[in-house]
């Protein structure tokens, strides 16, 4: 802290050193008392500049009262006290410059500064120079947020000063990077700038490219004859090219005064009406006027009388183009600048883009393990049993309920969530269990009569849950732990709970290969998936084993559902966002077989991602075009990624 | 005699699993042969790859007297072609009628505008009549096919396939759950068709090869172990060694 | 054996004449033309179930005789819609403009006369061009042709996909349904050129017809009568002969027809085109007489509740499906206009414009386990039809195919 302390105190000092001032704030303050007392936006400023300039220790407490509102003035003579109430209508004044102070005083005889928000954010700007060798690292870590946020060419020095005596590495490194991206901008020096564009030209932040990009910026001028030789011209276009169309060339000579505006048929039309005399218009009638030739002709005939200005023709527009010289000027005077800039500018790109890539990645396999987890329990119901369950979204719906239910009477969110997970099991397993039972036992080889039973039990669910929970989204919250992003740059990040649907994706294929290959269960299930009559006859229960298999195809869908409520809304139609996707999945994958599932969800999300990367405004043509090329896949593998060949395929 | 249908070192594996392995068959144009194998001798098989239902690895399948491939065409063209089929189960369809059961068979044009635009004739509904009594199905007409008995359906099927006039009839264990008289007018009904067409019969019951009375042909393993006559095969050793010696 | 088409086919006649009847009875009984007892807006809830019903029939066709359970019938129909809705905006909304250019100091140039009519259109989705859909929407002529050229284009091109690489059963299934949805997600952007979600609204108001709304909902009513009665005979035909005889086939055992030479492709691809067009005509009657269509309707949920209402009335019969589609959709308008009575429990209310889906839903997990003709199987009860034993069996192998319990008529 004393070496704090002492390196900003050095910091101060040179400052003194520098612009030898008096070590006094008061004569100051006086010199613009006016300015002060009248707290003005528009006039301030030379007062601030002024204060903070001084080199006085002072300055910095005065700024940071001022704008706290605590100065006051006395009336009888002008002198600014930090003032403190103590009574009623009393306050206690604080010399500025550590004098004696006065106590009591009535609020009468003094006038309190109300700065307001515009002063005060100049206030602020000006205390950023102090604070950024404040001993307090809190305070220097907002003084440096301030300057990110509005940059300015003041900032550099003291910014510069201030990095010597910086003792906290993390800061150090901050500020040498923030006087990197202000010498960009601000340097007077062109050497040092493109030094510094140079040093910050692998650095993917958003903040370079913010510091990079305004030194690129053009502005389109047009010249009589010869280029100006003091501009620093980025490009020379000719009219008609793509970059500038002929239309576009002409309306900049019109707005520069160079050549006369184009009738427009709104202008045109509103001159022949101007100009109707006896119910004709140069001689023609008006009722005859409802075609392009013939208002040409009739405005022509204006034009000839002097009534109105000529048209102006192609011909015209092309000489007048011809007489002119079309460029791009940079704003930025020098060219070492924005050279190196562009150089500097393409490096990044080239870097983001890279990074782009590694992000839509995690992305992509973010939503492809979030496909595979709703698919997961379909898989199973549909892969394993041939039974389409049209209520599966239902049932995700369901376990995004229980755990909202949950969070009701568990308030801590990660206990409830550990308690949520087992429960939207249990619940959606008996419920798929009593479905099975009920409904689709008496329908098994009856594929689609299947999918219309267990949509009417779809469509009775779904209103079952909007009349219990209502039309509104519900919220689940996700643990504490859970919030936030793996922030690998300013390009990749990933949130927490994408991570967790991730391993919880993972761990769910685990458990099913776990069941399937190594359980008793698994094995009858494979036993009557293969031969319903030969398992039967073996002894294994194709009742039981399909009533089980089901319940663990639902109850994987509850679970499912839990990790979906905790970044989508909990609505009544939550499982319809998902069903059409999950059905997808699984017949782009390979019906009745695990892996295909993980290929078909892997290739669906990565799918969609890369399409919504071409086109990432618009969501909706993402998901159509998906499922086109989902249904013409169908067509050159018809029984999806992952098949199942010969006889066991079955017919 | 001219051969009507032959095939030629004919491969077919699902998953590694060779269903019929490098078989070779040859039949004429009006002949009987019986096909009889243990199970998994790829007699189905063989049939589906006639059919035009499974397409082979390697091989070739030749049809008619213009050496015509099979193997590039569909099982509608193939069917249309000349080459009937009758399944193992009797597959009829139970929702019609026994006569548009037959007519749906008749040999006319298969398109779906010709079939829209058809309307029986006298000679059509006569000639259903016709097949109805060759099959022993003359007052049950107007029966939905569904309520026929086993033996019923697997006529009607037998049926059908005439109706169809094919020149080739892959027939599929014509005789199974059939009581003794059924099988005896099944033999009948085989034997007349045989006359004009090759008829090719799958079959386990021995008794009802021999009553056949033709040449056999054994399969094991997928391709062809044996072939001649029923006395023939039979006392041929490999045969008794792989099929009836069990 | 040789029988005219009605004699073989009695109760199409029944049919015909009922529609008839009804027709008549609803003329006699409206606004317009009669003593005034039908409100106009259920004269237009009894035309669009006739339109319902239409459609129904279609869906019939290819599901019940055919076995191919389509999820997109519904997308047809609202294609349908969509196409005459495009003539009767545009020619209303240029009706408009060239009533409010006709102001104007200067007569209107034809450009300027389509650029205003834009504006109006496309005003709401912040655009004012055509897009190129709109091509043809200044003729009626060319309009009516697409209401079934481009539904059936539509089911030509995705049917001989499907149908090609031997997509059959729940796939197709699921494939007509995720067509459905790409369909529906499509119109739903604005830059679709159909509106997006805000669809094409006004399409009650004929132009250049000065009659009432009263007389307008019976001319649709009658012209939706006798789309059915066409449809219905048409259907009828379709499934009576031989054509009938393999549709069926297919349905109940697709690989025998098959070997007896039939090409089974090409079979189902012509009923699926013939019944989306159906189903095209059923929607452009439709959506006049509804006022307002937009990309919703076409949602796959709405085909479904197409198969619910076939299944109901009893699939593989004609009647059936005319019957399911008007009883669940007038009982749907009823439960859920709030018509029906509440339920009070005590403890709780019921209210039917909450719970009627629950009880739709229920009633038809029921209907298909216990009742799976449907409520065409009361007709049996009444004619009281031969049944053939099939020993618990199903008639095919095919995922289609008729259940046992079905075909017992």
């Amino acid at each position: 802290m004393i070496r704090l302390f002492l390196a900003g105190l050095a910091f101060v000092l040179s400052c003194m050193i520098a612009s030898a001032q008096t070590a006094t704030l008061q004569p100051v303050l006086q010199e613009h008392g006016a300015l002060i007392a009248k707290s003005s936006r528009k006039t301030i400023a030379p007062a601030i500049d002024a204060i903070a300039t001084s080199g006085v220790p002072q300055a910095q407490v005065f700024l940071e009262q001022w704008a706290g509102k605590n100065i006051w003035m006395r009336k009888s003579d002008g002198v600014f006290f930090i003032g403190e109430k103590v009574g009623a209508k009393t306050y206690a004044l604080t010399d500025i410059d550590g004098d004696a102070g006065f106590d009591g005083v009535s609020k009468s005889d003094l006038k309190q500064l109300k700065p307001n928000s515009g002063v005060r954010a100049m206030i602020q700007t000006a205390l950023v120079q102090f604070q950024l060798s404040d001993p307090d690292p809190l305070k220097r870590q907002d003084a440096l947020t301030s300057i990110a946020r509005d940059p300015e060419a003041g900032l550099l020095a003291p910014l510069r000063a201030s990095i010597e005596g910086e003792t906290d590495d993390i800061l150090l490194t901050q500020k040498q990077r923030l006087e990197r991206l202000l010498s960009i901008g601000y340097d007077p020096d062109t050497a040092e700038r493109v030094a510094a564009i140079k040093d910050m030209s692998g650095d993917l932040g958003v903040d370079v490219r913010a510091a990079v990009n305004p030194l690129l910026r053009t502005t389109r001028e047009v010249t009589g004859t010869e280029l100006p030789q003091d501009r620093n011209i980025a490009s020379i276009l000719t009219p008609g090219s793509e970059s500038l169309t002929e239309t576009a060339a002409y309306e900049l000579l019109v707005a520069k005064d160079l050549a006369p505006p184009l009738t427009t048929p709104d202008t045109l039309r509103a001159a022949l009406a101007a100009n109707i005399d006896q119910g004709r218009v140069g001689g023609i009638p008006v009722a005859q006027l409802d075609s392009d030739e013939k208002r040409g002709a009739a405005y022509a005939a204006l034009a000839q009388a002097g009534l109105v200005s000529p048209l102006v023709t192609e011909a015209d527009i092309k000489t007048a183009l011809s007489k002119h010289i079309f460029f791009d000027a940079y704003n930025e005077p020098s060219s070492d600048v924005t050279d190196t800039a562009k150089e500097a500018l393409k490096t990044i790109e080239a870097k983001v883009a890279a990074n782009q890539v590694l992000d839509l990645t995690l992305d992509a396999l973010s939503l492809a393990s979030i496909y595979f987890l709703a698919a997961i329990g379909l898989a199973i119901t549909f892969g394993v049993m041939g039974v389409i369950n049209m209520a599966h979204g239902e049932f995700i719906m369901m376990g995004a309920y229980t755990g909202y239910v949950v969070q009701q009477i568990i308030l801590d969110n990660t206990v409830s969530i550990i308690v949520a997970i087992p429960l939207a099991f249990a619940v959606t397993f008996a419920a798929g269990v009593a479905m099975e039972r009920l409904v689709i036992r008496w329908l098994y080889s009856r594929p689609l009569e299947t999918l219309l039973a267990t949509f009417g039990i779809s469509i009775a669910l779904q209103q079952l849950a909007k009349n219990i929970f209502g039309t509104q989204a519900r919220p689940l919250t996700a643990p504490g732990w859970l919030d936030g992003a793996w922030v690998i740059n300013d390009v990749v990040s990933i949130s927490y709970i994408r991570i967790a649907i991730f391993v919880l994706a993972f761990v769910f294929l685990a458990i099913f290969l776990f069941i399937m290959k190594r359980t008793r269960l698994g094995l009858e299930t494979r036993a009557v998936t293969q031969n319903p009559r030969m398992a039967a006859s073996m002894g294994i229960n194709p009742g039981r084993v399909n009533m089980l298999t089901f319940g663990l195809g639902s109850g994987i869908a509850g679970v499912a559902g839990v990790a979906i409520g905790l970044f989508a809304k909990v609505t009544s139609e939550l499982g319809n966002d998902y069903i059409v996707q999950s059905f997808m999945t699984v017949v782009v994958g390979g019906v009745g077989n695990i892996w295909g599932t993980l290929a078909g969800a892997a290739m669906i999300g990565f799918l969609q991602k890369g399409i919504e990367w071409f086109n990432p405004s618009n969501t909706l043509a993402a998901q159509t075009f998906m499922i086109v090329f989902i249904i013409i896949f169908i067509q050159f593998r018809p029984r999806g990624i992952i098949a199942l060949k010969g006889r066991a395929a079955g017919d | 005699m001219s051969t009507l249908l032959e095939v030629s070192g004919v491969s077919v594996s699902f998953d590694g699993f060779r269903a019929i392995n490098n078989l070779s068959f040859r039949i004429g144009v009006a002949e009987m042969r019986a096909v009889i194998g243990p199970n998994g001798a790829g007699k189905t098989t063989f049939m589906d790859v006639v059919t035009g239902k499974t397409r082979p690895d390697e091989g070739h399948v030749l049809w008619g007297e213009k050496s015509q491939s099979l193997l590039k065409m569909s099982e509608a063209k193939i069917a249309q072609a000349g080459v009937g089929r009758k399944f193992q189960k009797p597959t009829v369809f139970e929702d019609q009628t026994v006569e548009e059961n037959l007519l749906m068979a008749l040999k006319k044009p298969r398109g779906w505008f010709a079939v829209l635009a058809y309307r029986p004739s006298e000679h059509d509904l006569e000639h259903v009549v016709e097949l109805a009594k060759e099959i022993g199905l003359s007052n049950a007409l107007t029966r939905k096919s569904g309520e026929l008995s086993h033996g019923q359906k697997q006529w009607l099927e037998i049926g059908m396939l005439l109706a169809q006039e094919p020149r080739l009839l892959l027939v599929d264990e014509p005789a199974a759950g059939m009581t003794p008289a059924e099988r005896e007018q099944t033999t009948a009904i085989l034997v007349e068709a045989a006359k004009t067409r090759a008829v090719v019969v799958v079959e386990h019951d021995m008794e009802f090869v021999r009553r056949l009375n033709c040449k056999v042909t054994v399969l094991h393993e997928g391709a062809v172990l044996a072939e001649g006559s029923l006395d023939h095969v039979t006392s041929n050793q490999d045969v008794i060694d792989v099929y009836l010696g069990r | 054996m040789q029988r005219s088409f009605i004699a073989r086919n009695p109760s199409v006649l029944l049919f015909l004449a009922l529609l008839a009847l009804f027709t008549l009875v609803v003329t006699v009984l409206s606004e317009g033309f009669g003593v005034g007892v039908i409100s106009t807006s259920f004269v237009k809830t009894l035309g669009k179930t006739l339109c319902l019903c239409l459609v129904a029939v279609a869906m019939d066709l290819v599901w019940g005789f055919t076995g191919i359970l389509s999820l997109g019938h519904f997308a047809f129909f609202g294609i349908g819609g969509y196409m005459i809705g495009m003539w009767l905006m545009y020619e209303r909304t240029r009706l408009i403009v060239v009533q409010s250019l006709s102001q104007a100091e200067i007569p209107p140039t034809p450009t300027e006369v389509v650029d205003a009519i834009g504006n109006q259109i496309f005003g709401v989705v912040g655009s004012s061009e055509f897009p190129w859909i709109w091509g043809f929407a200044d003729s009626l002529f060319l309009q009516l042709i697409l209401v079934v050229l481009v539904p059936g284009l539509l089911a030509l091109v995705f049917g001989w996909l499907a149908f090609r690489s031997r997509v059959a059963g729940v796939y197709l299934s699921i494939l007509t349904q995720a067509m459905t949805l790409a369909l529906a997600l499509y119109l739903f952007q604005n830059d679709s050129g159909l509106r997006g979600n805000n669809g094409l609204s006004g399409l009650q108001n004929l132009p250049n017809v000065s009659a009432p709304q009263s007389v307008v909902s019976l001319w649709f009513f009658w012209g939706s009568a006798f789309a059915l009665a066409i449809g219905y005979l048409l259907a009828a035909w379709l499934v009576s002969g031989k054509f009938g005889s393999v549709i069926r086939g297919i349905r109940d055992n697709e690989a025998r027809v098959r070997f007896l030479g039939y090409s089974v492709e090409i079979y189902k691809l012509m009923i699926f085109t013939l019944t989306a067009m159906i189903a095209g005509i059923a929607g452009a009657l439709y959506y006049p007489q509804a006022g307002i269509i937009n990309p919703a309707e076409i949602a796959p949920i709405a085909s479904i509740y197409l198969a619910v209402w076939v299944a109901i009335g009893g699939r593989g019969r004609l009647y059936g499906a005319v019957i399911g589609a008007a009883f669940v959709s007038l009982l749907s308008t009823w439960f859920t206009g709030g018509q029906a009575p509440d339920i009070q429990l005590g403890f709780y209310t019921i209210k039917w414009v909450d719970w009627w889906l629950v009880l739709l839903g229920l009633s038809f997990v029921g209907v298909t386990l216990f009742a799976p003709k449907g409520m065409g199987g009361l007709v049996d009860l009444w004619t009281a039809r031969r049944t053939p034993n099939r020993h618990g069996a199903d008639l095919g192998p095919d995922a289609g195919s008729l259940r046992e319990a079905e075909a017992k008529q």
